[in-house]
């Protein structure tokens, strides 16, 4: 797929340091309409803390968020939500205390007409998505700490795709998942490009995620290394970005490429 | 949406088998750990009538027991919240005392000397309430900025108000204590006045009992709607009436509890009432302050399960980083959470000061650590995310009665201190084992 038209967001030089470390260092990536561009690079090279930027969980110090060519703010969590930034966290973000529904519209909570919460319309809900992505899901009154590890990740993503999001973020999506869930996992990733939504797929594992995705841009020590389509990059070059910060051919290099040849 | 709720064979992990108690317990839904404080009280209760011959388990006894916790139960609702979000509060003892000086001095000095308001007028007393309630909302403010905005520990910020707030109270009189404080505010802390009497106490409890019922109904009927599974029928009609048993038998005891001989001469001078051979029977009722006390569980109980503030304290305890990438204004929640407290410290206040009938600046002391006790004991986690408001006033109820029970045995103080400490501890260890067990 040719990526075309305004990007859904475009991220242009964004910095951020935490006390004197420059964790993102003048990053710039972009995202088009149903195409999933993958986040990779070793732990530590920023991708988390870039793309936790754009969900609104840390401050950038420089650079701008454009979201459908129109610049963002973007200071918190709630304003990422109005944008239609959704995101599934690597630690899964999940109030272990309470139930999946609970979970699913925390901060978005359904209400009577009298303004109290209507837990029997977020329950009915919560079974609706839930049906969708784990048929076999059926603890809706346990509190979330009592589900399986691939049950948790499952209310993660319900909690994403539920209220209609434009843009994903997927942390490590599959890190916690075994093979069969991290099949449904792809199945998923298939089905809302289709519908139109763009997806930042993070992983520092390329096998992951190098046949899911339209696009792969690299990080290392919080420089993007250089962004590439999958057609025009093999594995093992992806690999050799990832590793030594080499950009191929094929691939357009970033401020990460041009200081590792200096 | 039919089908989610069918018992068709699923894929998944069979039903383990389950003994007749805990189908029983499934089927009602009920709360076991709620069950195991309410046998952990009926046995300290038993136990105390035996030990005492026969004292404990009267209408007087459990009548005054009811009016002592009312003001501890009142804060330990707001306790809850504080503690689920991992909080703590240790000012509130200062906080009251510092309160019930302001209101004192309020209806006994300010308004009737300096603002020439005469002596019993309504507006005293309620001038004196709502002030406290301010003065309650502003100190529960400001603590709650601080630890919500400025970021300091609510433990340091509590622990500097513990000694803050006891200085201000020993400052607005110098320590001078203000007394009497006015008729109608004294109402508050209960007494034979500050009872309703036998025939409101049976339209409180037929009231209270239609609403329970209502409440069952009303839920029952949503599920319906929904189509989740149900409680079977049998389940809920034992529900009901156990429940409407257990209010309408509170009424009877409250309503079994005449005034003293002296009292009821008095009233019958005033009213110009024969007195009649062996006494008039003039039933207290239910007091006051257990009203207000019971009125300040249910909108607890109300604010922390079915409001979206609620959802957010509880959500804040399980995950604080969670409710934040979620949304959800966590400094805001928690500075409301300490104004609640703040509110709640001023009704315990005026409680405690109607009560005594005097504003000391001694009152309170202690009091933080009997809440915290009374909803640590009511099975809300230090650890944050879990706590229930009824658990919480259920905590307040043992503690007082254990107290209460030890002073009609005749302990020395020393060994209650002991007593209350190590039940406190052991409590907490049950709590962990049962946690471990059912996690």
């Amino acid at each position: 797929m040719e990526p075309a038209g305004t990007p859904l967001v475009e991220m242009k030089n964004m910095s951020i340091a935490f006390g004197g470390i420059r964790a993102v260092d003048d990053a710039s990536v972009d995202l088009y309409p149903g195409e999933v561009m993958a986040l990779l690079g070793h732990n530590g090279a920023g991708k988390s803390t870039l793309i936790k930027i754009l969900s609104g969980a840390y401050k950038r110090d420089a650079g701008v968020i454009y979201v459908n060519g129109e610049e963002a703010t973007i200071a918190n969590p709630r304003d990422a939500k109005k944008y239609g930034i959704e995101t599934i966290y690597q630690t899964l973000a999940l109030a272990d205390n309470v139930d999946a529904a609970a979970n699913l519209f925390l901060g978005r909570e359904l209400r009577t007409p009298w303004g109290t919460l209507d837990d029997s319309a977020m329950e009915s809900e919560a079974r609706k998505v839930m049906g969708r992505l784990n048929p076999r899901f059926q603890r809706f009154k346990d509190p979330v700490s009592k589900l399986s590890g691939g049950q948790r990740q499952s209310v993660a993503i319900a909690r994403a795709i539920l209220f209609n999001a434009r843009i994903l973020i997927m942390d490590e999506p599959t890190a916690a998942l075994g093979p069969q869930e991290t099949a449904q996992v792809g199945e998923l990733v298939k089905q809302l490009k289709s519908e139109g939504i763009g997806i930042f797929l993070i992983s520092h594992d390329i096998h992951d995620v190098f046949d899911l995705a339209d696009r792969v841009c690299v990080m290392k020590n919080g420089q993007v290394v250089g962004t590439a389509r999958t057609g025009d990059v093999t594995k093992d070059e992806v690999l050799g970005m990832i590793i030594l910060g080499r950009c191929p051919p094929g691939a357009i290099p970033g401020p990460g490429a041009m200081a590792i040849a200096a | 949406m039919t089908e989610v709720t069918s018992t068709a064979p699923a894929d998944r992990a069979r039903a383990s088998e389950l003994g007749p108690v805990a189908r029983f317990l499934r089927a009602t839904e009920l709360d076991t750990r709620m069950l195991g404080m309410i046998g952990a009280l009926l046995i300290i209760w038993v136990g105390f009538h035996f030990l005492s011959g026969g004292l404990f388990l009267t209408p007087r006894n459990l009548w005054n027991l009811s009016v002592q916790s009312s003001s501890i139960a009142v804060m330990a609702t707001g306790m809850v919240l504080v503690i689920v979000t991992r909080n703590i509060d240790l000012s509130i003892g200062s906080a009251l005392g510092l309160i019930g000086m302001i209101m004192g001095v309020v209806q006994a000095e300010f308004l009737p000397q300096i603002m020439g308001i005469p002596l019993g007028s309504p507006s005293i007393w309620v001038l004196a309430l709502i002030s406290g309630l301010l003065v309650g909302l502003a100190i529960g403010g400001f603590q709650g900025f601080l630890i919500a905005y400025l970021g300091i520990p609510a433990f340091i910020v509590t622990l500097g108000g513990l000694l803050v707030w006891r200085g201000a109270a020993w400052w607005v009189t110098s320590g001078r204590t203000v007394a009497p404080m006015d008729a109608t505010f004294r109402l508050i802390g209960g007494g034979p006045q500050g009872s309703i009497g036998a025939t409101a106490s049976w339209a409180v409890g037929i009231v209270a009992c239609v609403a329970f019922v209502l409440l069952l109904l009303v839920a029952r009927s949503r599920r319906k709607r929904f189509r989740f599974p149900l409680r079977p029928v049998w389940a809920e009609g034992f529900i009901g009436t156990v429940a409407c048993a257990a209010i309408l038998g509170a009424v009877w005891i409250a309503n079994s509890y005449p005034w003293p001989i002296g009292i009821v001469r008095r009233y019958a001078e005033t009213n110009n009432i024969e007195l009649p051979e062996g006494g008039l029977f003039i039933a207290h009722g239910i007091a006051i302050p257990v009203l207000i006390a019971v009125a300040a569980g249910i909108v607890m109980t109300f604010i922390a399960t079915r409001t979206r503030f609620g959802r957010y304290v509880f959500a804040i305890g399980g995950n604080p980083e969670a409710a934040e990438l979620a949304g959800i204004n966590t400094r805001w929640v928690i500075m409301k959470i300490f104004m609640l407290m703040g509110v709640l410290a001023a009704i315990g206040a005026s409680i405690s000061t109607a009560r005594l009938n005097a504003a000391t600046n001694s009152l309170g002391t202690l009091d933080e650590l009997l809440v915290i006790a009374a909803a640590v004991i009511g099975g809300t986690s230090l650890a944050g995310g879990a706590g229930t408001i009824a658990g919480a006033m259920l905590g307040a109820l043992l503690m007082q009665s254990l107290q209460s029970g030890m002073v009609l045995l005749g302990v020395d103080t020393p060994l209650q201190n002991i007593v209350v400490g190590v039940v406190l501890v052991v409590a907490v260890w049950l709590d962990t084992l049962y946690r471990k067990r059912i996690i």
